[in-house]
């Protein structure tokens, strides 16, 4: 217990990170990702006493971590965990749905967590199952994933080789199997309960909530739907214990992330960071700075796609994580940063993303079915500068017809780019139309 | 009993009631389009937003949202009206205008909406979409660039119809409704998607530019197609019903209506009886009225006189024909025109016990000889929901696609006798237990007194609960036998009796070679095979053109209304009789229809009463030990009587989904 006289707790430790508190060691593929080379990493070492710790104590040392989902919505690992029932009261099995769909733009975690290290990926869906008391995990991985998938149904079949998963995994007495589920290539399959359908062999769309996936999602199965990155971290947490993930990052924010630097950086990459880690830190530290300097920064889009975009005065010294990019009104997401300098073509840009949520939209709902079309046709004009003033603020009323009219959020994704671009640039799209038109900017005085 | 509040108002809900149900109890009205009382709920069209609180901060779709304590939900705050206002946009920014050319104009739920809830002007300058036509059958037209992807057929056809043929491919504005290969939808349940649809998207084939809504007129009606008697509307103009469409009964046939019930129709102005005609020289000769009396007047038939009563009768037709019959001196009389002649001592032997709503909640049931897709497709969907919720079925018989899962025990009726353990097994742990016996039972000798048997062995009668069902599809049955309209030995005993004068009221099913010496009289409205070898043809008139009594097969008694006049010299069936009571010199003591009805239910008061009639509950001892197979009555589901043989759209189907010719036609 602190006492009174205690000095203030010290600052958060916001990066850099040492390689010592890594927990993807082989994130960039410079090792096997094969059984024994996994192993000799650490993972798989001693499951079976992790599992002695007990599915409830498991939950809570999560829910201690302070580990908040990895897939971009941000929810809290472990209050996700404990939703599952304790037992089953009428014979329906648990189950472990893992998000493998990743199909953002800008997003490229998963892919390397299961091309280069897929048994922490194994070993922590044993262990996220065991804790929930599912049955068995299902692990859908994104249809354009082939190489990915080949290792990860290579790795499954060398875990249940060595008995790691299946009947009596690891010794602990439990069973517990894993499948892998590939899909058909789309985006809409890594919204959970869409997720859920399409495992099941529908068409891939979502499901009305309530009810939850918790209380009747898979086959209509109490059922966990979790990001990669969040299972995959989580042996590690129980190894170090909660503590030592609470190190990094600010409040509300802790842990390790793989960052996803895309776009105009001079070495794009992804790394393994501190939560809260200042953007400027992290482009400079990982990436090499931004082509051309820190002049020559236009924009960001810090979360994938489905952010909105963040102006270079603002996000240059903002500390990445949930919270602080929430501040700047956009979000951390998967921390897909796609970071644009100004030779790009900032309403071209937002308009190719437009394009991908029409092609994406599943044509269930009406806002965004008819909604992302409109949408896209709009912002194909303005590109051009082929439309009226009056229609910047025409499709900023359509976008805000169709955020949070949708039973899934792919609505709202594809609506906040375009909110984002129509916030912060607004004076480019008008100078376009009035190019257009054929006349310099309307700067006359008044007569 | 959660409390909510609507707007303002407090209100108790049912437990399990959603937000829309709550709107609905406090008198508000929620826009939608996807959803659908006796669908599952999609939650889709975003139409039926309100804003709840507590909940997030936006609009959240009411049908889909359980109504819980203290929610409070606005109906009529900004939020909602911009959010309808939106919706309605985006359904309309791909819709075509093509209202004045659509057939949904005037009952279109998109058009209503769109005035009531929609912004007026449109802002969308980009092109439209357009959407290829799908095939669909005989039934449904398509025109999918109006689609609003609701889903409601979807659903339709998976869940209530049990022919999941219908669905959605592609995505985002590219998806598309469709049956999957272009195949017609095999189901003869089909027309009821044109009822769902809310948009001119799926419209009814034969109906394609016949006429606006409000030109119709609009009558009550009961259909006679099956004997689940089907309530329906029949919308007609001038002298021609152009359509039948269901009126809501949840105790018979909830909102749906079969293909044959909705499109019979166009047979009603084809192969008309529309003048007498009269025998002359063996070939049929037009005549008047009392020329063809003259000639019936003609036969000295001494009391030989008997009559036949087809599947399509009203109550009162077989009342005066009967009431005519006794008067001459007669006594035989028959309905089961194929020959049946099961016992009739009991009618609650011969009836379905169990009222239709109630067949919903039976758990385990035995099929026996009947393919009820064909014979009652009404109660087909009610046995679909039984199985929903649990219900095993196990049947003997042929086997059909019921479109659920059935144990068939095989096609052998000795195997009534000895049913397998697991079947008696599961009627003994059985709550609701149900049989249902089809008429290829009634037609096996024996087999009759197999089931009742079975209803002391299964334990089908239970305090408040009879399981013993027996299944007819003429409309007229029950209403016939409780006119009396069954003689010892059936239709042969009649025909072994050799009357000399032989009353057909609309009996097109019998073999009237055997009655080669009888003088007949055929009494109906189409030139069927009982006008064909009749002596007179009395032109009378159909189910439409005449108003009547009704007995379903539950035994419920129902009142149709006529909706038109019958064509040319054509009269209604019982003022035919009273005239020719008059020619024969045997009057019958009725001057008008409502004087005929006070007699009909003086001598069987249950026709006076709707609803249903009670027959008491007693078994008759009867012969058992049926060997050997059952067979299904209906050959062909759209040709079963004189109406849809004459209607080219059953035709069409019969063709097409009976004998699979292919009609699909090439994309215009």
């Amino acid at each position: 217990m602190a006492d009174e006289t205690a000095p203030p707790p010290p600052p958060p430790f916001v990066g850099p990170l040492s390689d010592k508190d890594r927990i993807f060691t082989n994130v960039h593929g410079y090792q096997d990702w094969g059984i024994d080379a996994a192993m000799k990493r650490g993972d798989w070492d001693n499951t079976k006493k992790l599992m002695e710790i007990g599915q409830d104590a498991i939950i809570d040392i999560i829910k201690a971590s302070n580990l908040r989902g990895r897939g971009g919505a941000g929810f809290p690992t472990g209050m996700k965990w404990s939703f599952m029932p304790k037992e089953s009261k009428d014979g329906r099995p648990s189950f472990l749905v893992i998000n493998a769909d990743e199909s953002e733009p800008g997003s490229c975690k998963d892919r390397e967590i299961v091309r280069h290290d897929p048994h922490k990926l194994i070993e922590g869906a044993l262990i996220a199952g065991f804790a929930m008391r599912a049955r068995a995990a299902y692990i859908y991985i994104r249809g354009e994933f082939i190489y990915e998938a080949k290792v990860l149904f290579a790795a499954v079949e060398q875990a249940y080789e060595k008995g790691f998963i299946g009947k009596n995994a690891c010794g602990s007495g439990y069973d517990f199997d894993v499948f892998v589920h590939r899909g058909a290539g789309a985006y809409i399959c890594g919204e959970e309960t869409a997720q859920i359908e399409s495992i099941e062999g529908k068409k891939g769309q979502p499901r009305l909530k309530p009810p939850f996936p918790a209380g009747a999602g898979l086959y209509g199965c109490p059922t966990t739907v979790n990001n990669v990155e969040s299972i995959a971290v989580s042996p590690t947490i129980l190894r170090r214990g909660a503590a030592w993930f609470n190190r990094f990052g600010r409040e509300n924010n802790r842990g390790t992330k793989l960052f996803q630097i895309s776009g105009h950086v001079n070495k794009p990459c992804v790394v393994e960071e501190s939560m809260s880690i200042p953007f400027r830190e992290l482009i400079d530290r990982h990436c090499g700075g931004i082509r051309g300097g820190w002049d020559n920064l236009m924009a960001v889009i810090p979360g994938g796609s489905s952010v909105p975009l963040v102006p270079a005065r603002e996000i240059m010294d903002a500390p990445m994580d949930f919270d602080g990019l929430k501040a700047l009104g956009s979000g951390l997401g998967t921390a897909a940063v796609i970071v644009m300098d100004k030779s790009t073509d900032i309403v071209r840009a937002i308009s190719r993303l437009s394009y991908f949520y029409k092609h994406e939209s599943c044509g269930q709902c009406t806002p965004c079915r008819e909604g992302t079309g409109w949408m896209w046709r709009v912002m194909e004009r303005l590109r051009t500068g082929d439309a009226d003033l009056s229609e910047i603020d025409m499709l900023h009323q359509v976008t805000k017809q169709v955020e949070g009219h949708t039973i899934c959020a792919l609505g709202d994704a594809a609506a906040w780019p375009i909110q984002g671009l129509i916030k912060h640039f607004r004076p480019e799209i008008e100078r376009r139309i009035n190019e257009n038109k054929g006349s310099a900017p309307v700067m006359e005085a008044a007569e | 009993m959660p409390k909510v509040k609507v707007d303002g108002v407090e209100l108790e809900v049912p437990a399990g009631a959603t937000v829309l149900q709550a709107c609905e109890m406090a008198g508000k009205e929620i826009p939608r389009f996807c959803y659908h009382e006796r669908l599952s709920i999609a939650g889709n069209c975003r139409m039926c937003l309100v804003e709840v609180k507590p909940g997030p901060p936006k609009p959240q779709a009411s049908c889909a949202l359980p109504a819980a304590e203290g929610q409070d939900i606005r109906t009529d705050s900004e939020m909602v009206k911009k959010a309808r206002e939106g919706v309605m946009e985006f359904l309309l920014i791909n819709h075509p205008l093509d209202c004045p050319i659509c057939d949904q104009g005037g009952e279109c739920d998109l058009q209503d909406q769109s005035v009531a809830y929609g912004r007026g002007a449109s802002r969308y300058d980009e092109n439209k979409r357009a959407v290829t036509e799908k095939y669909m059958g005989p039934i449904v037209k398509t025109v999918m660039t109006r689609c609003i992807q609701c889903t409601r057929c979807v659903r339709f056809a998976e869940e209530v119809a049990g022919v999941p043929e219908i669905g959605a491919i592609g995505r985002g504005e590219n998806m598309q409704i469709t049956t999957y290969l272009e195949h017609a939808a095999q189901s003869e349940l089909s027309g009821n998607v044109v009822d769902l649809c809310p948009v001119g998207a799926l419209t009814a084939k034969p109906y394609a530019f016949e006429a606006r809504p409000w030109e119709l007129k609009k009558t009550h009606a009961i259909d006679v197609m099956d004997a689940l008697g089907t309530n329906i509307r029949l919308d007609s103009r001038g002298r021609q019903v152009l359509r039948a469409v269901p009126r809501i009964n949840d105790d018979v046939n909830e909102e749906w209506a079969s293909d044959k019930t909705r499109h019979n129709v166009d047979g009603l102005v084809r192969k008309r009886l529309d003048k007498p005609y009269v025998r002359k020289d063996g070939k049929l000769a037009p005549a008047t009225w009392a020329e063809a009396f003259a000639a019936v007047a003609a036969v000295q038939h001494g009391g030989s006189v008997a009559a036949i009563a087809g599947d399509l009768l009203d109550c009162e037709t077989m009342f005066a024909g009967k009431a005519l019959v006794e008067k001459l001196g007669g006594t035989m009389l028959e309905g089961r025109q194929t020959g049946l002649s099961y016992d009739v001592s009991s009618l609650s032997s011969v009836v379905f016990n169990t009222p239709l709503a109630d067949l919903e909640t039976a758990d385990v049931i035995l099929l026996v000889g009947t393919n009820l897709r064909w014979e009652a497709p009404l109660v087909n969907t009610r046995l679909r929901k039984a199985i929903k919720k649990g219900a095993k079925v196990f049947a003997v018989g042929p086997e059909f696609d019921l479109t659920y899962n059935v144990e068939w025990l095989g096609n052998d009726a000795s195997l009534l006798a000895k049913l397998p353990d697991a079947v008696v097994e599961a009627f003994g742990k059985a709550v609701r237990p149900a049989m249902i016996v089809g008429g290829g039972v009634l037609a096996k000798d024996g087999a009759h007194g197999d089931t009742l048997a079975l209803v002391d062995t299964l334990g089908l009668v239970k305090d408040g609960w009879n399981g013993y069902n027996v299944l007819h599809f003429a409309a007229a049955r029950m209403g016939g036998l409780m006119l009396g309209y069954a003689t010892q030995g059936g239709i042969k005993a009649v025909a072994a009796a050799a009357p000399k004068l032989l009353l057909s009221l609309g009996a097109d099913e019998v073999d009237y070679a055997a009655f080669s010496n009888s003088f007949k009289v055929y009494v109906g409205h189409h030139g069927d095979k009982g006008a064909h070898a009749a002596d007179v043809i009395l032109p009378g008139a159909s189910y439409a053109e005449k108003a009547g009594t009704y007995v379903n097969l539950e035994g419920r008694v129902q009142f149709g209304e006529k909706a038109v006049f019958a064509p040319g010299d054509a009269r209604e069936d019982w003022s035919i009789l009273r005239a020719l009571s008059e020619a024969l010199g045997a009057r019958l003591p009725f001057d008008s229809f409502d004087a005929l009805r006070v007699e009909m239910v003086k001598a069987v008061p249950a026709l006076g009463v709707e609803g249903l009639a009670d027959y008491g509950w007693s078994l008759p001892k009867l012969p058992t030990g049926a060997t050997g197979e059952l067979a299904s009555p209906i050959k062909d589901f759209y040709l079963t009587n004189a109406i849809c043989r004459a209607s080219p759209t059953m035709q069409q189907c019969s063709a097409e989904l009976v004998h699979g010719e292919s009609f699909a036609e090439a994309a215009e």
